[in-house]
């Protein structure tokens, strides 16, 4: 693959793994042996049986027939909102939970931000009969309570991360510690395509399913294999590279990913990395990060609590640099009334995550023959609560 | 041959060096504290700058970062205070800390600026070593400034031999595998580490940190490597009223 990994980690200059000693053993387990176990057909035949009856994929491509009048093109839902646990995340959850099973881990250790991440790897783990242990920032823990109550009614234990600012960022920090201070039995299920090499990789392999199945769905429903447009939002950004994936060599396909703006990106209240970001170092790997003149990083606001990184994965800062994807960024308003009007006009209430990529549509110009295929990553009913308080209903 | 050479080529045994966060307590004391522990008699010392997520860090040095962070530390105000470094301490000095304020400030910068102001060596956790080796190592060598690595119980022994192969002053072992401020614990297992690193017999002397707290963890780390680290301990003293007065003290206490 043209925009893939090099054999030591980096897309381009970013990636690699900017990782303690403590942790080099285990990221350099999984690095030895991730693509032998992925590759394994056991493994593949595992993996496509839990996606399948478990997990219920397929995942449909609806045809937005509403949409489609209104923005002037053919537009189409990759429904990852249908996925089991309501998110693309349980994609990635699958493939960890199998491939620590072949590493011989006993324990799972997970950070979640918005609690989706966290909740399908309880899933998983509760699935696989494995302890978990979920880290998740005191402050999110407040405002994703839902979500806690399902990870723990699935049997995980969640830790609040007290350090820090308390959110996404230090529940991924008291994570790597007690990886560090759990070196054999522990196996780390990143949520995202960030942290040290392989991970980057090896989540974008697990959600690269999003856009296998998108391509074959397309020659159903439009007799080409290639959309004009390919639409997703990004956080860290791993359902963005899932929905990429497959589409990152097809040239003429335009990738655009959309960012968190948050209250508007100069407002000092934003997620908009690739924006506000430099380059640098965060949470194992060299990329695109929000961070003072000193060196220190700086942490972002979104409403929406899965957007709500410092950083981009390796790979996206890499398809930025080089132009592959466009990055553009969309405010909490914008967002918040594209969920509505999802809700309205085709009856789907989106996650507000997702709310962000079909706010991008108002922005765009099509001809009238274009295919747009936009990636809803999650279902909306985690942010009831916050649509309510938004809208007063 | 810089001030740690020497001081590994004069002193074999027992030597003891003291972590502690720059900024922490207040700014502009990071001279005053360097003068204090080299009085009460610490071989070598590592001053900390701060970053925002320190992942190898217990919660003492991350109390004691984010405090430094609040008070204004940076890496610039940190040079501005180590101007008078050389006037008035003589023991090596490293600088430790996390790999992105340093790429921020710019490596070869960063590397240039330390050896000017006398700075000896510098630790940085979460540069590995083929980022090293690759991309920044020749800073380090024009500037004469050593690049300490780190060593755990789960360290292959190749990996131990090219670390040996890359490093000119001293190897940091881990007490364990486990971040900052834990406490030594001696099961068979560490002691076997132990022993096996020092079979190996490497070029370079080896320095225990992690969980180095009190003078019997003290001696005990130096009865497998040249010496150990302080860290959380001394940091906790810093927290105290009058902490200047009880440094010769706590120096004592830890090698009488």
């Amino acid at each position: 693959m043209k925009y893939g990994v090099n054999e030591h980690g980096y897309y381009g200059d970013f990636g690699g793994a900017y990782i303690p000693e403590m942790l080099y053993p285990n990221v350099e387990e999984l690095r030895q042996q991730y693509l032998t176990i992925i590759n394994d057909p056991d493994f593949k035949a595992e993996f496509d049986d839990l996606l399948k009856n478990y997990v219920g994929r397929p995942s449909p491509l609806y045809h937005a027939k509403r949409y489609s009048e209104k923005y002037g093109a053919n537009i189409f839902f990759k429904r990852e909102d249908l996925n089991h646990t309501g998110s693309h995340k349980i994609n990635n959850a699958i493939g960890q939970i199998l491939l620590a099973k072949r590493l011989g881990k006993k324990r799972i250790i997970a950070e979640t931000g918005a609690g989706q991440h966290g909740v399908a790897t309880a899933t998983v783990c509760a699935l696989m009969g494995i302890e978990c242990v979920v880290y998740m920032g005191e402050i999110d823990m407040a405002r994703q309570a839902p979500n806690v109550s399902r990870m723990k009614m699935l049997g995980a234990t969640v830790r609040p991360a007290s350090s820090g600012s308390k959110t996404l960022k230090d529940a991924t920090n008291e994570a790597l510690r007690d990886w560090i201070a759990n070196p054999v039995d522990t196996h780390y299920i990143i949520g995202s395509v960030v942290g040290p090499y392989p991970y980057p990789d090896m989540v974008a392999r697990f959600q690269s399913i999003i856009s296998e199945e998108t391509k074959k769905q397309l020659v159903e429903h439009t007799g080409k294999e290639l959309p004009e447009y390919v639409l997703a939002c990004v956080g860290g950004g791993s359902n963005a590279m899932g929905m990429f994936y497959h589409f990152l060599d097809d040239e003429q396909v335009k990738l655009v990913a959309v960012e968190a703006a948050g209250k508007g990106v100069d407002s000092g209240h934003s997620a908009a990395t690739t924006f506000l970001g430099h380059e640098g170092v965060l949470h194992g790997s060299r990329t695109i990060l929000m961070q003072t003149p000193d060196g220190q990083v700086v942490e972002p606001y979104s409403i929406s609590a899965g957007l709500d990184y410092p950083g981009i994965g390796p790979q996206h800062a890499h398809l930025y640099k080089i132009n592959r994807a466009l990055y553009v960024s969309v405010t909490d308003d914008e967002a918040m009334r594209a969920g509505l009007l999802c809700s309205q006009m085709e009856g789907i209430i989106p996650a507000i995550e997702s709310s962000h990529a079909l706010a991008q549509l108002e922005k765009m110009k099509f001809n009238p023959t274009d295919n747009v295929v936009i990636c809803l990553s999650g279902r909306g009913d985690k942010d009831l609560d916050t649509f309510i308080k938004y809208f007063g209903y | 041959m810089n001030r740690l050479n020497q001081l590994f080529a004069a002193k074999k045994n027992n030597l003891l060096s003291i972590y502690y966060t720059a900024g922490y307590p207040a700014l502009n004391t990071t001279v005053d504290i360097a003068e204090a522990l080299e009085k009460a008699g610490a071989d070598f010392l590592e001053v900390g700058f701060p970053y925002s997520d320190p992942v190898a860090d217990g919660p003492t040095i991350q109390h004691s970062s984010e405090q430094a962070l609040e008070n204004g530390m940076t890496l610039n105000q940190l040079f501005e205070e180590l101007t008078e470094l050389r006037k008035r301490v003589t023991i090596p000095i490293l600088l430790m800390g996390y790999f992105n304020p340093i790429a921020q400030y710019g490596v070869e910068r960063f590397c240039k600026k330390a050896a000017e102001l006398g700075v000896d060596g510098v630790i940085v956790p979460d540069l590995p070593m083929y980022e090293y080796e690759a991309l920044y190592s020749a800073h380090f060598i024009n500037n004469n400034l050593s690049n300490i690595f780190l060593v755990t119980p789960q360290t292959s022994p190749d990996r131990i031999r090219k670390i040996d192969e890359l490093s000119n002053s001293f190897i940091y072992l881990l007490s364990s595998s486990s971040i900052t401020g834990g406490s030594l614990q001696l099961t068979n297992s560490i002691e076997d580490y132990y022993k096996r690193i020092k079979a190996m017999e490497l070029k370079n002397p080896t320095i225990i940190g992690f969980g180095i707290s009190d003078n019997a963890t003290f001696k005990k780390a130096c009865e497998y490597a040249n010496g150990a680290i302080v860290g959380s301990k001394f940091v906790k003293l810093l927290a105290e009223e009058g902490y200047m007065e009880k440094i010769p003290v706590f120096v004592r206490d830890i090698r009488p």
